[in-house]
């Protein structure tokens, strides 16, 4: 099978006529300096077209079409990437229409993840909306018979400057044509100084649909005929299908069953009568028996893991410890959590013969393209993914195995088939948050300098584990990352969940952190002050610490007053939190949230804003609730009534700070502002009534279990 | 066992030979081809499946459609007047009270039904009165922003 990221140029011209239009504009159909162009590097960029029509098409009404394999879950970028565009190629943000996530319109791309879509495919759109717009320059020239030097360009339109009554729209050059023009050199891109559309909050595009109900998600997508399945599912991770009776299923009408080995799926065109088919079928399974479960994870991790990577080093930790006066050594747990988006995963697929078309709720269309071609036998060509809007996915929407399901459905029955996860069936096959061990060593010296830090991660990975403070002797050890552990390690898929691994981190840095700077005496923002160079760290705490009115006491004051930094998708983020403790329950009631966030220019300030009070509000669950109970494969929550997410009640009065940074291309946006909850609510805890919580999240038991330590 | 269930739905009668224990929800959705109420739980613990009858919000994954026969239903579709949006759809928009937007029909269709008990809520009572509705994404703030908008608007009023 052939990666659909890899493609020839007939191919490529082929995808493009797919838009319509299609007469080649330019002098030479075989121009070689297409091809030229420094390819892309690297699993992420590899893959996407360095020919700029890839990414968009100007329409004879001078409207322009942006494609972009990105995918919109409610980050906002089918508001921001426009304006990327926009601003390159002179032209009103309100010209920009926006294809999305479209395998057979759009440019390949790996997926939306990372915080990647302004800072990594936001550079190839603008270079190529860059050369666009110098070819559009050149043929200007020609039209308008004036010496390119002396042109201009406005709002979609390219004039004489020395006679602004002389021009010409792009949509006239075009003519909704592929522009078969190249320029020898890419110009540079417009300095972040010079930006005029870039930084300023632009209304959502999706909201008008979003508030009528008229916004399409994948289960909403209604075809002729369509069926709905519902498939049967194992009790548990690692169950075997030892038998299954449908006899009594077969009986309802209009009913149909495929089974094929232990898939066994029942489809009807009302999908409630198809899941009372699915509660008819009789199986049995054989159930595993692990001893493993929420309570035993932790051990059972430990036992053997994965081989070491170091993040960070440097000094000596020997010499470290020995100039220590005090070293404090604590474990950190953190237990598996939950994506639990609203929209659960969602596929339709319909199949003519030739083309297997699929709608399905996914964070990467590609991928999913791939994957079907691969396991369905047909070449990549024959498959095309469409997402329509996201529910939510924060990392859970990857794997996309309903796709897969829906297609082989559709496939086998040649009739366009849905599946839509149940929310049990979303629990169930959540790639979870790994459950993950964080232990640390650190030491002080009498002076309270911090000598030594001895960081050792297992199963939460990477992000956020090398060092940032100032510390002589330090080592920071990964074992294991969430890719790749799922079979060996986990009970269950494990996966990305929004900032993967970076909370995990964030919260054992920061808790272990303010039991130095107690040890030290030491008022905790200051004691970290007092161990940073880099600029822009101290930059965010300040800026947060201005906005708390945070006055420097040591810690356990009683007020309740946390803190908490760090560093994601190049984005510098710093929290202080306020809660209160309730001793009695062991309840904690965060009262005020202020997070401080330096993401290098910012694209849209207001959709910044609303991505750091989600990902605020997200983070009060893993600090405080969300926890994935399990026992011998079988997942324990498996509807909201027992896995909690925060709701109205929680919601402290969170104020966000973005700091100005305008000599820094963006940075990630939609996960740095979760990372530092974890962290900042446990040191508010610890702050408030001196009670350590080593384990998130911090539900009211663990915190009564705390208080008996103090 | 097939009835004839009859109601309104957004302002239009509808007539239906059903089961008449078939679930609301998948009536609407599939049958009437009415997307704007959404599946979140199926357990009556999310509030995405939100409708309102007779201009109270309710559940339609926990209620039948025999149940709502001789009702006026309106989902988030039906909000809208002659193309103009309700002053909660239009403080939705202001305030961007949403992120990946699936939790918003049902969350405007549950202020709604609040405002109409409440004209004039406290953020409290805002809060205590939406809680049930879920929203993965936090737009929590900017929705009760969106609502206190709304309010002052309406000014005690539904229109
Ligand atoms: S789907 Fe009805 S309450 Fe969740
Ligand atoms: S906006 Fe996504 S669930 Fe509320």
């Amino acid at each position: 099978m052939k990666s659909s990221s890899k493609m020839s140029r007939r191919e490529f011209l082929k995808r493009l006529g797919v838009l319509g239009g299609g007469v080649i504009i330019g002098f030479n159909t075989f121009d070689s300096r297409l091809w030229a162009r420094k390819p892309r590097a690297g699993f992420l960029g590899a893959g996407i077209p360095t020919d700029f029509n890839a990414f968009l098409r100007i329409g004879a009404n001078n409207r322009i079409a942006l494609y972009t394999g990105k995918i919109e879950m409610g980050q906002g970028v089918m508001t921001s990437i426009p304006q990327l565009l926009a601003e390159e190629l002179y032209v009103n943000i309100e010209a920009v229409d926006i294809i999305m996530g479209d395998t057979d319109l759009c440019p390949w791309d790996a997926g939306t993840f990372g915080s990647l879509s302004i800072r990594h495919f936001g550079v190839f759109l603008r270079e190529a909306a860059v050369e666009a717009r110098g070819v559009l320059l050149e043929l200007a020239a020609d039209r308008l018979n004036a010496p390119i030097g002396r042109l201009a360009t406005e709002n979609g339109f390219i004039f004489d400057s020395s006679s602004p009554t002389l021009r010409v729209s792009y949509g006239e050059l075009t003519q909704g044509n592929i522009i078969e023009k190249y320029l020898d050199d890419l110009p540079p891109l417009k300095p972040l100084s010079a930006f005029e559309i870039m930084g300023k909050s632009v209304p959502r595009r999706d909201a008008l649909e979003k508030v009528t109900g008229t916004a399409k998600f994948s289960g909403d997508i209604r075809l002729k005929g369509m069926l709905y399945a519902k498939i049967l599912r194992q009790p548990a991770h690692g169950a075997k299908l030892i038998k299954a009776d449908t006899a009594a299923a077969k009986k309802i009408d209009g009913l149909q069953i495929v089974e094929q080995g232990d898939f066994i799926a029942v489809l009807h065109k009302h999908p409630d009568v198809a899941q009372q088919g699915l509660a008819r079928i009789n199986a049995q399974f054989d159930r595993p028996k692990t001893g493993i479960n929420d309570r035993t994870i932790f051990d059972h991790l430990l036992k053997s893991t994965p081989t070491p990577e170091i993040a960070s080093q440097g000094g000596n930790l020997k010499t470290g410890e020995k100039k220590a006066a005090t070293v404090i050594e604590k474990t950190y747990y953190n237990s598996y959590v939950s994506h639990a988006p609203m929209e659960p995963h969602a596929a339709v697929a319909d199949f003519d013969g030739k083309k297997l078309t699929v709608w399905a709720s996914t964070q990467t269309p590609f991928r999913v393209k791939d994957m079907i071609a691969g396991q369905l036998d047909l070449s990549a060509d024959q498959v095309r993914v469409i997402t329509p809007y996201l529910g939510g996915a924060f990392g859970g929407k990857s794997a996309s195995q309903q796709a897969l399901e829906a297609a082989r459905l559709a496939k086998r029955l040649r009739k366009p088939v849905q599946v839509a996860w149940s929310r049990a069936e979303e629990f169930f096959f959540d790639t979870f948050r790994p459950a993950a061990i964080v232990k640390i060593k650190s030491g002080i010296d009498s002076a309270g300098k911090m000598t030594l830090w001895d960081y050792n991660v297992y199963y939460a990975g990477m992000r956020g584990s090398k060092q940032f403070y100032e510390i002589p002797h330090h080592k920071e050890v990964v074992h294991g990352r969430w890719r790749g552990l799922s079979g060996r390690y986990h009970p269950f898929a494990v996966g990305p969940w929004r900032a993967p691994a970076n909370n995990t981190n964030t919260y054992a840095r920061d808790m272990q952190l303010n039991l130095m700077a107690a040890k030290a005496g030491a008022d905790p923002l200051q004691f970290r002050l007092a161990h940073l160079k880099d600029r822009r760290m101290l930059n965010v705490l300040r800026a947060a610490a201005e906005k708390f009115g945070w006055q420097p006491i040591k810690t356990p004051s009683g007020r309740g007053y946390g803190i908490a930094c760090g560093i994601d998708a190049g984005t510098y983020v710093a929290f202080m939190a306020e809660v209160e403790v309730d001793k009695g329950s062991g309840s904690v009631d965060v009262k005020r949230v202020v997070c401080a966030q330096d993401m290098g220019v910012v694209v849209n300030p207001e959709g910044a804003a609303t991505q750091m009070e989600g990902c605020i509000t997200m983070g009060l669950g893993y600090a405080l609730a969300e926890e994935v109970r399990f026992s011998d494969g079988e997942l324990l929550d498996l509807n909201f009534d027992t896995y909690s997410i925060p709701t109205f009640s929680w919601l402290p009065k969170i104020e966000t700070v973005i700091l100005e940074n305008p000599n820094l291309a963006p940075q990630g946006g939609g996960e740095p502002a979760i990372i530092g909850m974890g962290g900042v609510v446990a040191t508010a805890i610890y702050d408030a009534v001196g009670a350590a919580v080593f384990q998130l999240p911090m539900t009211p038991e663990r915190v009564k279990a705390a208080l008996r330590q103090v | 066992m097939l009835e004839t269930i009859r109601f309104k739905l957004n302002g239009r009668p509808v007539r239906l030979e059903v089961n008449g224990e078939r679930t609301l929800l998948w009536v609407l959705r599939t049958d009437l081809g009415v997307t704007g109420p959404k599946y979140g739980c199926g357990e009556g613990l999310c509030g995405a499946c939100t409708v309102l009858a007779d201009n109270e919000a309710v559940l339609s994954c926990q209620i039948t459609i025999k149940d709502i026969a001789g009702s006026e239903i309106t989902t988030i579709e039906g909000l809208a007047q002659n193309g103009k949006l309700h002053p909660l759809q239009q403080a939705f928009v202001e305030h961007a009270g949403f992120q990946c937007g699936y939790c918003t029909p049902g969350m405007i269709l549950k202020a709604y039904s609040l405002l109409a008990d409440n004209p004039t809520p406290s953020r409290q009572d805002i809060i205590d009165g939406m809680d049930e509705n879920l929203c993965r994404c936090g737009a929590h703030t900017r929705i009760v922003a969106a609502i206190e908008t709304a309010s002052r608007r309406m000014k005690g009023g539904m229109k």
